[in-house]
């Protein structure tokens, strides 16, 4: 047991010249979730760009393996088809391009590079109407060019019915919860929580405690100045809305 | 279904590129009053014709060529050029079996599938056009029963002079511009459809032009006349060879629409856009246009530019007809070192008459692209609407977009709208389409047909798919 999935060492990267990410280290195991708390600003958003080759983040040094293979030679779009997923805070609008069609060209773009046959339009439809109804997602939300006038809440739900149909190795959840009322919040979790298998890992990156009542991750980080000043288990996230993180800001 | 699937693997090469080896009866080169004589005698036509292209080359030469478009290229040397060129053919085919077999290898190439047309069975009627003499025409018969003419256009000068005589040059006279004067004096073929009085027709009619000898111009002229209570949907696609030379291409095609009746025009135009550095390529110079003549008549172009080196193209509209409504929707794309300038005319005349424009630009590479555009409203034209949407889309630095939208307003209880708007695709769009595993290109072109969606959702549903894989293959290498 303990495969690692994703090792991270002595990370440093840097954006606009600005050095964000500082001598981070973390290693994530097969089937484990990890949160990652910690003020805004911290820079957690910059490690998850940072993780999925985002142009204008720059390593300047360290290490990623994932999966044993070098994570941080590959393209954003390799990086993708490994089976690295982000679920974003702040999902992008394409106009007149409708979900179905988006979705099926990421769908057939991960199939193919698995080596499995595409799926056509029937095989396909069938699939995503299926994980859609479980998020709540109807056929007129699937024809909708994709995320255009979604509310934040609709987002959020479609960024979780793309993991599904994608089922990455590793997904990155950043401020999963921004933006969403209590029902749409628990409508994700679930979602993300049937994702669980035990072999499939993630990283769940939120400043407040709230999502992990939902979401209960097996490692809590706390992540300031660049890099994780503490790790602990889920009660270190229940400390945290306690005491904030003042203790760890007024460090620097 | 939602959108055609729009993945193309094809490579950057102009996948249209091969000549024909084709034994041609080619008319010496350069242009007077004697080649005009050996076209209009090699296609044995009425006196009548002979005359009238000979006025217009007369006109011609007192005309110069226009040059208020935003285009840049090199002199033309009308004297050079060939102005007849015909495959040789001694009997007229009377079936698919009896055309020339390189020919029909040719369409196979392009996939212009007139073979199994014929077990498609009245779904299109191609009437092709290989070099400007037409070699195949199907599903004529199934027309006929209803009484409509589809024709190449040297035939219908032969078998039905009266319809051609009273209509053609009656909405682009020879007097009009430089090009339709040129073409009006030398054209060589073209297509002719008439649909008679309270006909629908039973199915799209489609023509592919295709542009093979060397340094022919090519100047086809297409006359379509919709009588009353009539409709057609009529589709032309376009593919040429690839060559170093410049092809001069300058046709003309006039519509004409009677009461009640309504005509759609679709148009693919994928001709060689030149290389890289733009070196070759066509010149197309095309006077389109369409007078609804009748009260509630209807015409509606619809077209997706990707070819040729230079564009200079206005398809329009001459609303004379009470309630007449005119449509232009239109998509161009130009990359590398094309250069286009495209847009419509809306003349307003009849009472309660309306147009829509809706014009998608993609400006990729060094391309520079132009929407020109007039919306006319005389005295008369009471209650004229207009809505015109110009937008523009740029990929990369270094290419350019304009927009020149002309308004003439004489009325005044003309209501006229005009939305513009110019966007780049964004980093962060590209971002995350990658981040689901689609690659760049295949991004780019998602992008790209979503922005165009409004224009190709009035095109014909094999058109649509054809007009998005050519979207693909002419952004290819654009971006990266």
């Amino acid at each position: 047991m303990n495969t690692p999935l994703l090792e991270i060492e002595d990370l440093c990267a840097e954006v606009c010249g600005k050095q964000i990410i500082k001598d981070f280290n973390l290693t994530i195991n097969e089937g484990e979730v990890h949160a990652i708390m910690g003020p805004n600003g911290a820079g957690k958003s910059t490690l998850s760009y940072v993780l999925c080759g985002k142009p204008g983040y720059a390593v300047t040094s360290g290490s990623v393996r994932f999966k044993g293979k070098d994570l941080l030679a590959m393209s954003v779009e390799e990086r993708a088809r490994e089976g690295v997923f982000l679920i974003m805070q702040y999902p992008v609008e394409i106009p007149g391009v409708p979900t179905t069609t988006f979705l099926k060209h990421a769908v057939n773009a991960v199939r193919k590079h698995q080596g499995l046959p595409e799926l056509d339009t029937m095989e396909f439809l069938k699939m995503v109407r299926e994980e859609g109804r479980l998020l709540g997602i109807d056929n007129e939300m699937l024809k909708r060019p994709i995320n255009v006038g979604f509310s934040g809440g609709e987002k959020k739900r479609m960024e979780t019915l793309e993991m599904s149909i994608l089922k990455p190795d590793f997904a990155i959840l950043d401020e999963a919860d921004s933006g969403l009322d209590i029902d749409a919040l628990k409508v994700v979790a679930e979602g993300v929580n049937r994702l669980r298998d035990g072999k499939r890992s993630m990283l769940v990156i939120t400043h407040y405690q709230r999502l992990l009542n939902y979401i209960v991750p097996d490692f809590v980080h706390v992540f300031a100045d660049g890099h994780i000043v503490r790790s602990g288990n889920k009660d270190l996230a229940l400390e945290l809305e306690q005491n904030g993180y003042a203790e760890f800001v007024k460090e620097k | 279904m939602a959108q055609p699937d729009i993945i193309d693997e094809s490579g950057d090469k102009y996948k249209y590129g091969f000549i024909t080896d084709i034994e041609a009866d080619t008319a010496p080169a350069g242009l007077n009053a004697d080649i005009i004589r050996l076209i209009s005698q090699k296609k044995e036509e009425p006196e009548w014709l002979l005359e009238w292209r000979l006025k217009a080359f007369e006109f011609w030469q007192t005309m110069s060529e226009p040059h208020w478009a935003k285009l840049a290229y090199d002199k033309i040397d009308y004297q050079a050029l060939h102005y007849y060129s015909a495959p040789k053919q001694k009997v007229a085919p009377k079936s698919l079996q009896e055309v020339d077999k390189s020919l029909l290898e040719t369409y196979d190439k392009l996939g212009i599938p007139l073979k199994e047309q014929e077990a498609l069975a009245g779904v299109v009627a191609v009437d092709a056009v290989f070099d400007s003499v037409s070699v195949a025409t199907t599903y004529r018969a199934k027309l006929a029963e209803k009484g409509i003419i589809f024709c190449s256009i040297s035939e219908a000068i032969k078998n039905h002079p009266d319809l051609v005589k009273k209509y053609l040059g009656s909405v682009v006279p020879y007097t009009d511009n430089f090009f339709a004067c040129l073409n009006s004096a030398v054209f060589t073929d073209g297509s002719f459809v008439y649909i008679p009085k309270g006909v629908k027709s039973p199915m799209e009619l489609s023509t592919y032009f295709r542009i093979n000898a060397k340094n022919t111009g090519q100047f086809e002229r297409t006359l379509i006349v919709a009588e009353d209570d009539s409709y057609v949907s009529y589709l032309e696609g376009c593919t040429a060879p690839q060559r170093d030379e410049n092809q001069l291409h300058a046709a003309i095609v006039e519509i004409v629409v009677m009461n009640n009746a309504e005509v759609k025009y679709s148009t693919v135009q994928n001709w060689y856009p030149g290389d890289k550095d733009g070196k070759g390529g066509v010149y197309n110079f095309v006077t389109k246009r369409a007078a609804c003549r009748g009260a509630n008549s209807k015409i509606s172009w619809t077209q997706v530019e990707t070819g040729s080196a230079v564009t200079w193209k206005y398809p329009s509209c001459v609303l004379q007809g009470d309630n007449s409504v005119g449509e232009f929707y239109s998509v161009a794309i130009t990359n590398n070192r094309q250069q286009a300038d495209t847009g419509t005319k809306m003349i307003h005349i009849g009472k309660n008459t309306t147009s829509k424009i809706i014009s998608k630009g993609i400006s990729a590479g060094f391309s520079n692209q132009t929407y020109r555009g007039l919306v006319k409203v005389t005295p008369q034209a009471d209650n004229a609407r207009n809505y015109s949407q110009c937008d523009s889309l740029l990929i990369g630095a270094n290419c350019g977009s304009h927009t020149v939208p002309y308004v003439e307003n004489r009325n005044r209880n003309a209501v006229l709208e005009h939305e513009a708007t110019t966007s780049k695709i964004s980093d962060e769009q590209l971002f995350y389409c990658k981040q689901r595993g689609i690659s760049e290109e295949e991004a780019v072109s998602l992008i790209v047909n979503g922005f165009c969606k409004d224009v190709m959702q009035h095109l014909p549903m094999e058109f649509a798919i054809e007009a998005a894989k050519l979207i693909n293959i002419s952004l290819e290498g654009s971006v990266g």
